[in-house]
């Protein structure tokens, strides 16, 4: 696990987030922290605007409202060169690992040493090799992406992420599509590189077993939400407790044991149903 | 939405003219993105720049000289046929050359070929964008500091307009080549024997020039519909198929209003 610094300045502070789709607010109103070296883990059900908020982060979306600092600087307020800055400093791993296929594994990871950095060709071909090597898959650099499975693509896409020395990780739902084990060794892997780089982690994921093997902190969206932040540890007292009568923390309870019964099932039962499924399908 | 069959014809077609107006404006911002994109690559050119522009001419220009050969060759065929008999009343059918030299330069070089590399390239870059904004490697580039319309656009509106340019040139010569080949082989030694004199007495460089700079225009036109249609994929593999399609049927639209406009720009001014 990283370390978690709760007294440093936070790499990323959000404030009373507002992303609307045709007029619908799919964020609202949502405030979080990410510490240097922490890992921090945003889940939700489908639909709860927790992939809404990555896109905000990164910048590839707006928001109507709010405001996202990265290293202390406003991204909303920024052109795209001054963003561009700040993105050369994070690094996303996307659900699909979103390598480029028309290039080999090794022309991925080197895409971004090339295009940002006066580095020689030699000097790359090392880094690239390094990059490859802290994954485990320098034996696939002349490989095209259609050559490899799923869980290799997450590898190389986190080499390529990691290229430029990032000092935030983005990760979109990491465990999406793949089995168990490779599921854990992507998890292993994270966790590794994180404390290695000592870089912060912001990862979404709906897949439980992964989010508490990978926290340090957590926070639960619901409709657009944060129904809680929280460490690690107070979402495991939860999950692990009696109901307790709370509705907030019942919620949070079933969403987090997958339990058939509980508030998130009488909320659609009572006719939250429709607005959920509406809900959702904005959210995409 | 501008396809839909809901409300009164007048409403339909008021949102077709929208629609129309909001793809103009679309495609102008694209334009004036690929601008800066331009500027921003002549000021600071990297080796793979060219290696990509190569790429494209490549899967643009060279793998369709054979299907332009084809057609071309067979419009030069079908005019010859077709005019021979009309001019054979005049006694006039030598001047076969003279027509398929000044139709074939001035317009059916281009147009043709424009709308072949519509088919051919328009909606092979149209399918290959849009499958890489499916899978998500759009916005990972965008995530990464790369601006897609320098990485993506760039490279292959440039191969669409260089291509037409040296496409149009060839299919120019596949066409003449065709009549003369018909002219051979079906109509007499009347029509054939002086048939390259009399194409070459009749054509002038203007001729010749109309036709390159429509080819251009055409290729630049292709190359932004199909990048457009590309990077606004909606919808997974569906998306894929549409904007595979409505490239087509953009680009075959664009090029007929383009021809209109340059055919009155140089009739006005007496091209």
């Amino acid at each position: 696990m990283a370390n978690v610094k709760d007294n440093s300045t936070p790499v990323i502070q959000v404030r009373d987030l507002v992303k609307r789709f045709d007029g619908r607010a799919v964020l609202d109103g949502v405030n979080l922290e990410v510490f240097p070296g922490e890992m921090l883990v945003i889940m939700g059900g489908s639909g709860c605007g927790k992939s809404t908020l990555l896109r905000n982060l990164i910048g590839s979306m707006v928001p109507e409202e709010g405001v996202v600092e990265i290293f202390g600087q406003n991204t909303l307020v920024m052109d795209e060169p001054e963003l561009d800055e700040i993105r050369k400093r994070f690094g996303i791993l996307f659900q699909s690992g979103a390598l480029f296929n028309s290039m080999t594994v090794g022309e991925n990871v080197a895409l971004p040493l090339k295009e940002h950095t006066d580095l020689d060709d030699e000097t790359i071909d090392i880094m690239v090799k390094i990059k490859l090597e802290q994954v485990g898959l320098r034996q696939a650099e002349d490989l095209m992406p259609s050559e490899i499975s799923g869980g290799m693509k997450k590898r190389a896409g986190l080499a390529r992420a990691v290229a430029l020395d990032p000092e935030i990780l983005f990760y979109d739902e990491p465990s999406a599509g793949l089995d168990p084990v490779t599921s854990a060794e992507i998890d292993y892997l994270m966790m590794d590189l994180a404390k290695k780089l000592g870089v912060a982690s912001v990862v979404v994921t709906h897949e439980m077993d992964s989010a508490f093997r990978i926290a340090d902190r957590m926070i639960m969206l619901d409709k657009g939400k944060v129904l809680m932040a929280a460490k690690r540890e107070e979402f495991e007292t939860i999950r692990d407790g009696k109901p307790t009568g709370d509705d907030t923390k019942d919620l949070i309870r079933q969403f987090l044991r997958g339990d058939s019964e509980g508030p998130i099932t009488r909320r659609r039962q009572a006719g939250g149903y429709e607005e959920d499924i509406l809900h959702a399908a904005g959210a995409r | 939405m501008a396809g839909g069959l809901a409300g009164n014809p007048v409403e339909r077609l008021g949102a077709k003219v929208l629609h129309g107006f909001q793809y103009a404006g679309g495609l102008s911002l694209l334009l004036a993105d690929l601008s800066v994109g331009i500027a921003k690559t002549l000021r600071k050119p990297k080796p793979r720049d060219l290696v990509s522009l190569g790429e494209q001419i490549v899967r643009v220009g060279v793998r369709s000289i054979g299907i332009v050969a084809l057609v071309q060759g067979f419009v030069g065929v079908i005019l010859a046929l077709q005019l021979t008999p009309t001019l054979e009343d005049y006694g006039q059918q030598a001047q076969i050359a003279t027509i398929i030299g000044i139709s074939g330069f001035r317009m059916l070089g281009p147009i043709f070929t424009a709308i072949v590399i519509s088919g051919f390239a328009g909606a092979s870059i149209a399918a290959e964008l849009g499958t890489m904004v499916v899978a998500e490697e759009i916005e990972a580039m965008e995530a990464m500091a790369l601006n897609p319309t320098r990485f993506l656009v760039l490279p292959r509106v440039l191969a669409t307009f260089v291509c037409m340019l040296l496409l149009t040139t060839f299919a120019d010569l596949m066409i003449a080549a065709g009549g003369w080949v018909t002219a051979h082989m079906a109509l007499g030694a009347d029509v054939y024997n002086r048939y390259w004199e009399r194409m070459r007495d009749a054509l002038v460089f203007k001729d010749y020039f109309t036709g390159l700079i429509q080819g251009g225009v055409f290729g630049v036109l292709i190359g932004l519909i199909a990048c457009y249609e590309g990077l606004h994929v909606r919808g997974g593999a569906e998306g894929v198929g549409r904007a595979t399609t409505m490239t087509v049927v953009y680009s075959i639209v664009a090029i007929v209003l383009a021809a209109s406009v340059c055919t009155v720009i140089f009739y006005t001014f007496g091209f």
